[in-house]
């Protein structure tokens, strides 16, 4: 539902400032609100307590009302339908929700939504290109990088972030790129298999 | 059967398209379901007021017991379960109300408005505690053969201890899921993120007080189970059902992961005591064990949990006179359940300690001990219970895993290290595992399948197991193409669903691909057989003189022809198209139970196992003794796993449950408060094992030419035995805190592992 009017951009303490006036805000029968909108964009009649977002995913802008509280996993998941990103421990520690945000890899459970204001954010679903997967997803494929498939595009993610920087990590520069990812499976060998044999294609 | 298969998620699974149950859309009228628990370990309710919650705009139903249309149970042996708390609480996490709102943040918002007046009552926290007050779950078990007692008389050297082992969070990336779709009438369709589809039908209906017929369970993948979804995952279907009945609406319920994690049971604490009697070279002459288990607040699956541990107190030793007693202890923790291994681990690593005692004490590396007491093949040969071991590999995999990890030489290098260094250590350790496959209860070993051939030439496949990441589905389609002669890509494995293999067994007791694949196969026989007839009399019709016989009709490379004459022969999909129009129906079910396999309870003796995996590894580990750090160097495994179906998969489950093996026995560890809260409820309270936490140098390898007899394609079951290799992580750290003074004294090394506990161990003998 991207809204035409272009917002404005929000400092850090407009943010803050919706927030501590929220106690006030009405209740609506179905959608909860935390924030009033500020002055200035009450014109462009949001939704009561949202606030304007506009930022870019998998290369398409989209410009949306959100909550101040919404994190970017639950914009993702449940304003774009992309599900690919998963939620596991909603506390950024487990690295199911990465994604990239501006090139650099993100917890997307851990930040808010309006963080993103402005950015660009990579999911899963933009490393394809149409229906032809990414080296890095081929690469998963071959090596068997995954059991249960719940952690894999998070570790896929992370993968993406790490060879933009470096692309030929030693294997101590896997560990470490790829640590902020857990795999209850143990699927870790074959996920480092996987991002060497990622880092060869490339 | 060992060419390399791409999974059948493959595709799905690195481009974030697989769809768990929190990723199926759902139309507009969705609501979240949220439960409220108990914050008291064990409290009476006095009083419970929700008026305030209900009224709250965006609630659609907040439901206490007494709104339950059914029964308000949910215990899947034992009738001791209540779905939702009447006038008691027994664990910290116990479900009291259940809300359903239109969004998450809303149903928790009401959640706090709800008043509940407890009065607390006294709790029993802990196993030990459950001991002294004799809080038992029921009667106790045994299993004997010989003269125990006489026999621990009359042995040169004896030793006596206890053993405790921890509790393990499952900590599945996805966490307990459901959502429930009203349908006409009474209906309900449940997406459950469920082991057992056929017993969370059954939960729900029981609930709803429906029959079974009204409810249909589905599942396509769980993100992770680990034996946390086998009983558990009823819970949360049956909440949301119930939500789903009282607003007439689709209600999602997911357990944020905190509350995951308060709310569900754990791997069975154990602790066990033991006497041993053995000779001087280590032999052990005989055995009595008590198997003591925190079965949490309800009995859930703890009998059979219990019995698999008394199964496998032995693990890989031929003991001539033993006893083992187990007891289950009932506490007020929430119940604890299946997980992996389901009792045969903590069985194991009590045995292994033993036997490390026993070397320590004749100064014999304890690997030799283990030598000498596996199972043979002639008189030795076995098990307590009454059951002959056939095809026992452990012999035969000593010799080459001790060759291939280079053990005696690498046994001399980290002596010489140790002698060279103060503070930091090395340890090495090779332990064994002998692993029963079946359901010990003989009745669930069954699996059934349907499978339909279309004149596409293209099959579905149905069967009663569940994905969970072991790769069930893909050895199904890989079984399923095999056996057709088709291509793979021709194979649909459909979702499990209860509407199309009714009344299974779980997915669990690593059974998953015996009982489903042998169902799958007995399917496909039946259509072959349908087919090969029609097809012959299609090649007989068309040319008289030459005759074909309907069991030369072979299918291969997705043709179907007479092996005796390759002239006939005919594509895959025109035969299906030949049985159609000759009115021979192409779907059949198929069905499989475990032959000759039984168990007397009264007895303790039976053949409870249609057959053991066997596997061995061998890990170095260095160890920083003034920080409690340790480094996994070095871990071999050599594993048996019959004739694989797929090793990629297989080598796969085995790095995978060494991993989990070794995060139970290094840092997994859960602690309760002194009120029964538990305090490691999110990641960074518990620490599962993490990408650097894998040995450095990790090597696997499949026992070669080993098939296994009556099984699928002689495969052998892979899930939970491999699980067993992460003690010898434990027991190489003991072995490094041991050299600090010569292996002369056995360390007091706690279990878990941890930083704290190795620390302490070696304390004990730097001070």
């Amino acid at each position: 539902m991207p809204n035409k009017k272009k917002p404005s951009s929000l400092s850090r303490r407009q943010f803050i400032k919706g927030v501590s006036t929220g106690v006030a805000g009405t209740i609506a029968t179905t959608k909860l609100a935390r924030a009033l909108p500020i002055e200035k964009l009450e014109k462009a009649a949001p939704p009561e307590g949202h606030l304007p977002l506009e930022l870019k995913v998998n290369g398409k802008p989209y410009q949306l009302y959100v909550e101040p509280q919404t994190t970017l996993v639950e914009v993702l998941r449940n304003e774009l339908q992309l599900t690919g990103t998963k939620v596991s421990c909603n506390h950024g520690e487990c690295g199911a929700c990465t994604v990239l945000l501006d090139g650099k890899a993100v917890y997307s459970c851990h930040i808010l939504a309006l963080d993103a204001q402005g950015k660009s954010v990579t999911t899963i679903e933009g490393l394809l290109n149409g229906e032809e997967l990414h080296p890095i997803q081929k690469a998963f494929i071959k090596k068997d990088g995954y059991q249960c498939g719940f952690c894999t595009p998070g570790q896929i993610m992370s993968t993406q972030a790490l060879l933009l920087k470096n692309p030929n990590p030693t294997k101590e520069e896997i560990l470490d790129g790829l640590s902020g990812n857990l795999c209850r499976c143990g699927a870790y060998p074959k996920i480092i298999e996987s991002v060497e044999e990622a880092a060869k294609v490339k | 059967m060992s060419s390399k298969t791409i999974h059948q998620s493959a595709y799905k699974h690195v481009s974030g398209a697989s769809v768990y149950v929190d990723d199926i859309p759902v139309h507009n009228q969705l609501l979240h379901g949220y439960v409220l628990y108990s914050p008291h370990a064990h409290a009476a309710i006095r009083s419970l007021k929700t008026e305030k919650a209900a009224n709250m705009p965006g609630v659609a139903a907040v439901l206490s017991a007494k709104d339950i249309p059914g029964i308000n149970q949910m215990g899947p042996i034992v009738h001791d379960e209540p779905c939702l708390a009447e006038d008691e609480v027994h664990f910290v996490g116990q479900a009291i109300c259940l809300i359903a709102a239109e969004t998450e943040e809303r149903a928790r918002q009401a959640a706090a408005t709800i008043e509940i007046d407890f009065e607390e009552l006294p709790a029993v926290l802990s196993l030990k505690q459950a001991m002294a007050v004799q809080s038992l779950m029921g009667p106790e078990r045994k299993i004997e053969r010989g003269q125990v007692q006489q026999a621990l008389k009359e042995a040169p050297l004896r030793l006596n201890g206890s053993f405790e082992s921890g509790a393990q969070e499952h900590w599945y990336l996805e966490t307990q899921t459901a959502l429930c779709l009203p349908g006409e009438d009474r209906e309900y369709m449940v997406y459950s993120s469920t082991q057992h589809p056929s017993e969370t039908q059954a939960v729900v209906s029981e609930v709803l007080g429906i029959p079974r017929h009204a409810v249909t369970v589905e599942i396509r993948r769980m993100g992770g189970a680990f034996g946390g979804k086998e009983t558990q995952a009823n819970h949360v279907a049956a909440w949301a059902a119930l939500l789903s009945n009282a607003t007439r609406r689709p209600v999602k319920l997911r357990l944020f992961r905190d509350d995951d994690q308060i709310m569900t049971g754990k791997r069975h604490p154990f602790y066990i005591r033991y006497e041993v009697g053995f000779d001087e070279q280590g032999r052990i002459l005989a055995l009595d064990v008590e198997q003591n288990a925190n079965g949490g607040s309800a009995t859930d699956l703890s009998f059979a949990i219990l019995e698999r541990a008394m199964f496998h107190a032995d693990n890989a030793y031929y003991i001539p006179n033993m006893r083992v007693i187990g007891r289950v202890w009932k506490t007020n923790l929430p119940s604890n359940t299946a997980f992996r291994g389901f009792g045969g681990p903590q069985g194991i690593v009590a045995m292994e300690n033993i036997i490390d005692r026993i070397a320590r004490q004749l100064s014999l590396d304890p690997l030799e001990v283990r030598r000498i007491n596996f199972y043979d093949m002639y008189k030795r040969d076995t098990t307590h219970y009454g059951q002959k071991i056939k095809q026992n590999h452990l012999p035969a995999m000593y010799k080459q895993l001790t060759a291939s990890a280079d053990y005696f030489e690498r046994r001399k290098l980290v002596e010489a290290f140790n002698t060279q260094h103060e503070f930091v250590k090395r340890g090495l350790a090779c332990t064994p595992v002998k692993f029963g496959i079946s359901f010990t209860t003989a009745f669930l070993n069954q699996a059934g399948a349907l499978v339909h051939v279309y004149q596409d030439g293209t099959v579905q496949v149905n069967h009663g197991g569940t994905e969970m990441g072991q790769g069930l589905h893909t050895k199904m389609r890989q079984i399923a193409a095999a056996e057709l002669g088709v291509d793979q890509d021709r194979i649909l494995i459909t979702p499990t669903n209860t509407s199309k293999v009714p009344n299974t067994s779980a997915t669990a007791a690593s059974t998953g691909s015996d009982l489903n694949g042998m169902a799958v196969k007995n399917a496909v026989d039946k259509l072959k057989f349908r087919m090969a007839y029609q097809v012959t009399e299609y090649f007989n019709q068309m040319d008289e003189q030459n005759y074909t016989l309907s069991k030369h009709i072979m299918f291969k490379n997705n043709k179907v022809f007479d092996a005796t004459n390759p002239d006939r022969t005919i594509s895959f999909e025109k035969a299906a198209q030949i049985c159609y129009f000759n009115q021979i129906p192409l779907s059949a079910t198929g069905f499989y139970k475990t032959p000759d396999i039984y168990f007397d309870r009264e007895t303790g003796q039976g053949t409870p196992f249609h057959y053991f995996a066997y596997g061995m590894a061998v890990s170095e580990v260095e160890i920083d003794l003034l920080t409690g750090q340790h480094t996994l160097l070095r871990t071999d495994i050599l594993h048996d796993v019959g004739d694989s179906v797929n090793p990629d998969l297989d080598i796969g489950q085995i790095q995978g449950a060494f991993v989990q093996g070794a995060g139970w026995c290094t840092m997994e560890e859960c602690k309760w408060d002194e009120s029964g809260h538990l305090l490691t409820h999110s990641p960074d309270t518990y620490k599962i094992p993490g990408i650097h936490d894998i040995p450095r140098d990790f090597r696997v390898q499949l026992l070669q030419k080993a098939p296994n007899e009556g099984t699928i394609r002689q495969s052998k079951a892979v899930g939970e035995p491999p699980f067993m290799h992460g003690l010898s992580v434990w027991f190489a750290i003991k072995d490094a805190i041991s050299s600090i003074d010569g292996h002369k004294r056995e360390p007091e090394l706690g279990f878990p592992a941890t930083n704290e506990a190795i620390v302490m161990a070696a304390k004990q003998f730097l001070d």
